[in-house]
């Protein structure tokens, strides 16, 4: 019998073999901004609970290095990183001396590089699988919850990152909220006013070009020199119109940053509008004129709805653009998820960067997954009335 | 006259930047009014000069790396040895789009240190992406009659990649790098956050001293450079695309 190895299974095991016996599973520090101490797998977990995660470690990783069945592979994956999770939080806890409430655990470059490894084997699995939108989605609220599930039974708790959060639980949900309105107002301004325009750049050709360069060249703006920008003119603004200040704008904070994210969002709203209509066939528009279907008939019950996966691109481009843009609105007293990157920045505390960094990702990932997913059935519908 | 007016434009920018970059005091008097309390209104910190020379050669080299590893992965990915890796490649790009610059950057930190270093790992590997999506949908979507006639030709496997299949992919992937530049200008702003010398410097001592002269000389600094560069790389692409017989739009 000959053994045949998985290619990708070659690159996991040697990431899991670097990660698990080289790299330090987690870093011990006595309070949170000295330099840390590595500890291995061994080290930072009681011997049973070591030699068990280890255990499974490498067993995931002979299963991904060699040709196994799909069903198998799925199961090595969970099992592997449900292992790691939990126990990361147990790592916390065993390395912590009792009562001392200054020393800090963290996840070091072995466990991070071991999720790595095993996200990888799950993504492989997954896109062979070649899941429905709807599965995809199911499989993204199993991860959440279970995300979920770890941070409320407190098994992270140990963590440096959730001691961050612990002593600042209000003000990270006040930004979170932040961070959400400003990157889904931004959108809704650019829905709002860009698919009107868009619809009018598809009708008028003479505004076409013009619009879209003027907004290509907004994009190309840097997004912190953006936002720098928009200060001044807001700031007058609100020193020399009557009521703008009373409503919240002001050259810092929210206003500007604001207005630079609906700008960023409406070249691809606008662009996707255009796109989408163009691409209407011209046997569709024949056939609605010929039943007598006035323009506006037309372009609700005809155009709109056929350009409509289309336009839904340049919203998921938009969203994911803008979760992640909205970080950088901390730098201009904007609020959201930067204010705690870039003070962990500042206070050179990796973990107030992690706090702020690892939602943003999280939210960004989700977003896709989920208007990725919406995108791909409002397509496959439109496909299943046309046949 | 509408041929040579977006020219003399370009031309014009190009001028005014490079003044304004090699003396900036000449334009102190039109920044003046910006400013509060008699600060400085040119940035004094540094000369503009340098830091766009050193914001300029950060992009240069993290693009550079992008653009070696992006096309040596993307043509690894489309030869028969590596077809495995091709359907997770593409997941992979589209998971990797969904990280923002800053957590990038903010990321790389405590790998490496302040400084250059984490600008540099940030700016390559956020570049990677356009640039191997591009060369991906370049390489796995090239006319299947030109491909057959390379291979009737008695080709080999090197002669058809070298000679045909990428000149034929140049102007898509020229496109990937114009992308991988203009936000690789812009994310090098926000690694002045972590002690990067780029222009991003300049904006930020703009905000922290509540000084609209400096953030307003930063940013049209790096946007116009950022315009300039994407017209520039756009003519390239057009170039190359006409020498390919694509014909631009």
């Amino acid at each position: 019998m000959t053994i045949r190895l998985d290619k990708l299974g070659v690159v996991i095991a040697a990431i899991v073999a670097y990660a698990a016996f080289l790299a330090p599973f987690a870093t011990f520090r006595a309070n949170r901004i000295v330099p840390g101490q590595a500890r291995s797998i061994l080290e930072a977990l009681p011997s049973t609970l070591g030699m068990l995660l280890l255990a499974i470690v490498i067993a995931a990783a002979i299963v991904a290095l060699l040709r196994t069945p799909l069903v198998l592979r799925l199961i090595a994956g969970v099992v592997a990183l449900v292992a790691l999770s939990v126990l990361i939080g147990v790592a916390g806890g065993f390395l912590t001396p009792a009562g001392n409430t200054f020393a800090r655990v963290s996840p070091a470059s072995g466990f991070w590089l071991l999720i790595f490894a095993f996200t990888l084997l799950l993504a492989d699995v997954l896109t062979r699988l070649n899941l429905s939108p709807g599965a995809r989605v199911g499989v993204l609220v199993l991860a959440a919850l279970a995300i979920a599930a770890l941070l409320v039974s407190g098994r992270w708790d140990s963590l440096s990152i959730l001691k961050e959060y612990a002593s600042r639980a209000d003000s990270f949900w006040a930004e979170a909220s932040k961070h959400v309105t400003l990157a889904l107002g931004s959108l809704a301004g650019a829905v709002i006013v860009g698919i009107p325009l868009g619809i009018l750049c598809h009708r008028v050709e003479k505004l076409r070009a013009g619009v879209l360069n003027v907004l290509n060249i907004i994009q190309t703006i840097p997004s912190i020199a953006l936002f720098g920008l928009l200060i001044a003119p807001l700031g007058w603004v609100a020193v020399h119109v009557p009521g703008a200040a009373a409503v919240g704008i002001r050259g810092i904070g929210t206003a500007p940053a604001f207005v630079a994210l609906f700008l960023y969002s409406l070249l691809p709203v606008v662009a996707n509008t255009v796109v989408g209509l163009a691409g209407v066939p011209r046997a569709a528009n024949d056939a609605a004129r010929g039943m007598g279907m006035t323009d506006r008939q037309r372009l609700f019950d005809v155009e709109f709805p056929l350009a409509f996966p289309v336009i839904l691109t340049g919203i998921r481009i938009v969203l994911v653009q803008n979760i992640g843009l909205a970080t950088i609105a901390a730098l201009i007293g904007g609020g959201g998820f930067g204010v705690f990157v870039f003070q962990g920045v500042g206070q050179t505390a990796m973990d107030l960067v992690l706090l702020g960094a690892l939602p943003t990702v999280a939210l960004a990932f989700a977003a896709a997954i989920i208007l990725d997913a919406v995108i791909e059935m409002t397509a496959t519908k439109r496909r299943v009335e046309t046949a | 006259m509408k041929a040579w007016l977006p020219a003399l434009l370009r031309m014009a920018v190009l001028l005014l930047l490079a003044v304004f970059i090699i003396s900036p005091n000449w334009f102190e008097p039109l920044l003046k009014p910006l400013t509060e309390n008699g600060a400085p209104a040119i940035y004094n910190q540094g000369s503009l000069l340098t830091l766009t020379l050193q914001h300029l050669r950060i992009v240069l080299m993290a693009t550079v790396a992008a653009t070696i590893v992006a096309v040596a992965l993307a043509i690894l990915v489309t030869r028969p040895a590596g077809a495995e890796f091709l359907p997770l490649s593409r997941s992979l790009v589209n998971i990797g789009q969904t990280f923002p610059p800053v957590a990038v950057l903010a990321l790389a930190v405590p790998a490496v240190g302040f400084g250059e270093k984490p600008t540099l790992i940030a700016l390559f590997l956020y570049g990677l992406l356009p640039i191997f999506e591009n060369a991906l949908t370049a390489l796995t979507t090239l006319p299947g009659n030109v491909m057959e006639a390379a291979r009737g030709a008695g080709m080999t496997g090197w002669q058809r990649l070298m000679k045909v299949e990428l000149p034929l992919s140049a102007p898509v992937i020229l496109g990937g790098i114009r992308l991988s530049v203009v936000i690789s200008l812009a994310t090098a702003t926000i690694g002045s956050t972590v002690a990067a010398k780029t222009l991003g410097e300049v904006i930020i001592a703009g905000l922290i001293s509540n000084n609209l002269a400096f953030v307003l000389q930063g940013g049209l600094i790096v946007a116009a450079l950022a315009v300039l560069i994407y017209d520039g790389l756009s003519a390239i692409e057009r170039y190359a695309a006409r020498r390919m017989g694509q014909g631009a739009e």
